[in-house]
């Protein structure tokens, strides 16, 4: 930074710490971003019913990268005690889904199988909720895939299965690495990819699994918006050929993984196993899913009132440079710095300075305390890594401060405060507003935070959108189009070409 | 750096008005120097075009021998005063000078200096929405003097002054240029500057009209006219009428000759036996001098344009 630049960004700080409104106006923003945040976190109670009792909810399972986890399917299993592996020609696939009920009160249950229900082989670190585990299966609409730890994802050969056409799968354990194959034959192998498992201790559990997630309908609100259901739904795979290698010693067990308890003590929809041991033919069926779930409080809901603080600082942003023009005092400003592009760039990053270190320290405050409050309340708040917590914290504070910006920008190329006020409000703010309520429908929504500049909003996005779980990845649902980076570039790209065409228009006229 | 302002050929067309026609002059340090003509003139649309905030069509403008977008801590080497009234209400009177302050590498310091010069030190700390225009002008004249700069340009000072005011202005204005300084100073009217300026640029219609000393040009404009006090006007018209003198009545026992040196008036009068009580050359006003130079000049007169 020239020595230039830095006297006109100086100059720039002082001349808004020194007009009372408007250091009151940011100090405003920053407490409304943090009282209403904390408001909407008091609201939002939540608890969990045991038949006629009240109890509180419970935490889902956590997977060993610390995201909230569904880790519920049928599982047969031994103990493998060091290396081996598990090979089983998987026959048939089936399943059945309640549809939504046609006669109401009667159970619509149809034959068929979720895209994402899955049947396989699995070696896991213990029976014990969001243990370490990878596994090689079939799935409903996705062909072979392996899987491990939750999130992780990697596709074999698509197609389907059936008793014309089986298909084999094999997991093979040495040490921490796990390697998935399958085949159409049981001799020629093809080699899915490999899971490294770092701690996995070694005994382990190795066995045949099944579960199915429920079945996601969305339906279109009658006022925009929609609406999301899942219903219950089961899988279950026909084994034959299953192989163990290594030091596989003790019974087949069966567990049905997390499988909830109704009030009366009778399992809620359990799984189910059958094994001759004559064919040695298994038959595994399960309900329930292994991946990382989306169904729970996100961390980043107290900061709903960050869009009204936004407003009060697009305000002041705006009335930072129309101020100088209702007042003539533009010309004083040329004057100490008859560089245009300068003085305005100075300006303008004088006012992103000023607004993030005003609307920080207010989302941070609004993240964690009213994450603590939501917690207090009963509500089960999704859990997210401290990189995570960081990203949206100073992307929400980046957010303001480019948002600032742009709006600085739109006055200076107006030069009329309320039309420069309303401008910033309508392209910012409005866009995030009709995307995230009831008004759209949902293609129009993600449109809105692809291409305006509340596409910057994504940052506040702290559970991401996993292409192996099928859920209503929408933005009244909090998702985002766009990553969190590159909706803040949108939004930044939208900052950069305005601050640009502001300084060619003060560049090339009179003052 | 030199403590000069170089306006060379200036254009500039506002639409159909043209309101800069070549507008060229120099400004010489160590003397003040006035920059009249009427409304319109182009007056404060040059002082715009040397400080960069108006793009000329045509010429350049210096400030010493430099463009001013390309100075270094501008405010350092030109102090100018052109609209009291840019503040923003809500800032003090010392704060508007700080942020100017911290814009050149000054500090706080100098800002507490210049008030005191300017006299506002026991306002510094109140709301520059709330002065009269004479403390606004005291202020914008704080703003100018901030950097220390060897060249001044201030638009209409005087305006809205009280005497006190006006008398400090003129005070301040030539210890300025005593102090070797550069200082233009424009105004529209030619009384305000009779005692302060050195030197005149008499602006109209966008151009030069005279550009001189303020002793040389009421010199020219005096040149060749004798007043005559005479109890016998008829008698001395007569015997003037004679030699081919060209003569004005100006009063009941005076009259302006125009074309007769005095020596010569006061022979002829010897000779006819006139007796006369003073014969002396006129010495006109700056006032008059400027009626004068700008009678063609004047862009809007009555209620015709």
């Amino acid at each position: 930074m020239s020595g230039g630049f830095g006297r006109l960004l100086r100059a720039e700080l002082t001349k808004f710490r020194t007009v009372r409104g408007w250091v009151v106006t940011m100090i405003a923003a920053a407490l409304v971003t943090v009282l209403l945040g904390l408001l909407s976190a008091s609201g939002n109670h939540a608890s969990c019913g045991f038949g006629p009792v009240e109890t509180a909810c419970p935490s889902p399972p956590v997977g060993p990268d610390g995201e909230a986890v569904d880790d519920k399917f049928y599982f047969v299993h031994r103990s493998l005690s060091g290396d081996g592996g598990i090979t089983a020609r998987l026959t048939s696939m089936t399943g059945q889904i309640r549809k939504p009920d046609v006669v109401p009160g009667q159970r619509n249950v149809v034959a068929g199988v979720v895209p994402w229900a899955k049947a396989g082989v699995m070696i896991k670190e213990s029976t014990e909720q969001g243990s370490s585990y990878a596994a090689v299966m079939m799935t409903g609409e996705h062909g072979v895939r392996m899987q491990h730890d939750f999130t992780h994802d990697v596709a074999g050969r698509p197609g389907g299965v059936s008793k014309q056409a089986p298909r084999w799968l094999r997991l093979v354990r040495s040490g921490d690495t796990l390697t998935g194959y399958e085949s159409d034959d049981g001799t020629t192998w093809t080699r899915i990819g490999t899971a490294t498992l770092a701690g996995l201790p070694k005994t382990v559990r190795i066995g045949l699994f099944a579960t199915s997630p429920g079945d996601l309908t969305v339906t279109q609100g009658d006022l925009g918006g929609s609406v999301s259901a899942a219903r219950f739904t089961e899988a279950t795979g026909e084994f034959d050929q299953v192989g163990l290698q290594g030091d596989t010693s003790g019974a087949w067990r069966d567990d049905d993984i997390g499988v909830t308890l109704a009030p009366d003590g009778s399992e809620h929809h359990p799984g189910r196993a059958r094994r001759s041991s004559v064919t040695d033919v298994f038959s595994v069926t399960g309900v329930g899913d292994i991946a990382p779930t989306i169904e729970g409080s996100r961390p980043e809901l107290p900061l709903s009132g960050a869009l009204t603080g936004l407003v009060l600082v697009i305000v002041v942003a705006v009335v930072f440079v129309t101020a100088e023009y209702r007042h003539g005092l533009i010309r004083t400003t040329l004057l100490a710095g008859p560089r245009r592009g300068r003085t305005l760039a100075a300006k303008a990053l004088a006012l992103g300075l000023v607004t993030f270190a005003a609307t920080l320290p207010a989302v941070a405050v609004t993240f964690t305390v009213g994450g603590r409050i939501l917690r207090g309340n009963g509500n089960a708040v999704l859990p997210v890594s401290l990189f995570t917590q960081v990203r949206v914290v100073a992307g929400m504070a980046a957010l303001f401060a480019l948002a600032a910006v742009l709006a600085l920008a739109l006055g200076a190329l107006l030069r009329r405060g309320v039309a420069a006020v309303i401008t910033a409000v309508v392209v910012i703010v409005v866009p995030h507003v009709l995307a995230t309520t009831s008004v759209l429908p949902d293609g129009a929504a993600r449109w809105l935070l692809r291409v305006t500049p509340a596409a910057g909003f994504a940052t506040q996005q702290s559970i991401p959108e996993y292409p192996h779980v099928l859920g209503h990845y929408a933005p009244i649902a909090g998702f985002y189009p766009l990553p969190p980076w590159a909706g803040l570039a949108v939004l930044a790209g939208y900052t950069a070409l305005f601050l640009g065409l502001a300084i060619v228009r003060l560049r090339g006229r009179d003052a | 750096m030199q403590a000069t302002i170089e306006v060379n050929g200036l254009r500039k067309r506002f639409g159909p008005t043209l309101a800069l026609d070549g507008m060229s002059f120099t400004v010489r340090p160590g003397q003040v120097t006035g920059f009249v003509g009427p409304n319109g003139a182009g007056k404060s649309t040059t002082m715009r075009v040397i400080l960069g905030l108006d793009a000329a069509d045509e010429g350049h403008a210096l400030v010493g021998g430099q463009p001013y977008v390309s100075l270094r801590r501008p405010l350092t080497h030109v102090g100018a005063l052109l609209d009291a009234g840019a503040l923003q209400p809500g800032r003090t009177a010392r704060d508007h000078l700080l942020w100017l302050a911290h814009s050149q590498g000054l500090d706080g310091r100098r800002v507490d200096e210049v008030l005191q010069q300017v006299g506002l030190r026991s306002v510094a700390r109140r709301r520059a929405g709330g002065f009269s225009l004479g403390m606004r002008q005291r202020l914008g004249v704080a703003a100018a003097l901030l950097g220390d700069p060897p060249v001044l340009m201030l638009d209409e000072p005087v305006n809205g002054l009280d005497p006190e005011g006006i008398v400090w202005m003129r005070g301040l204005l030539r210890s300025l240029a005593a102090d070797g300084r550069a200082v233009l100073v424009s105004s529209h009217l030619m009384r305000e500057l009779e005692d302060t300026a050195d030197h005149l640029v008499v602006v109209g219609k966008g151009r030069v009209i005279a550009d001189a000393d303020v002793t040389d040009l009421i010199a020219a404009a005096s040149k060749g006219r004798v007043v005559v006090r005479t109890a016998a006007r008829s008698a001395a018209m007569e015997a003037l009428e004679r030699v081919g003198a060209a003569m004005a009545v100006t009063g009941l026992d005076a009259i302006v000759v125009s074309g007769l040196p005095s020596e010569r008036v006061v022979a002829v009068l010897n000779a006819d036996g006139v007796p006369f009580s003073e014969v002396a050359k006129d010495r006109v006003t700056l006032e008059q001098a400027y009626m004068d130079l700008t009678a063609d000049a004047v862009e809007y007169r009555g209620a015709t344009r």
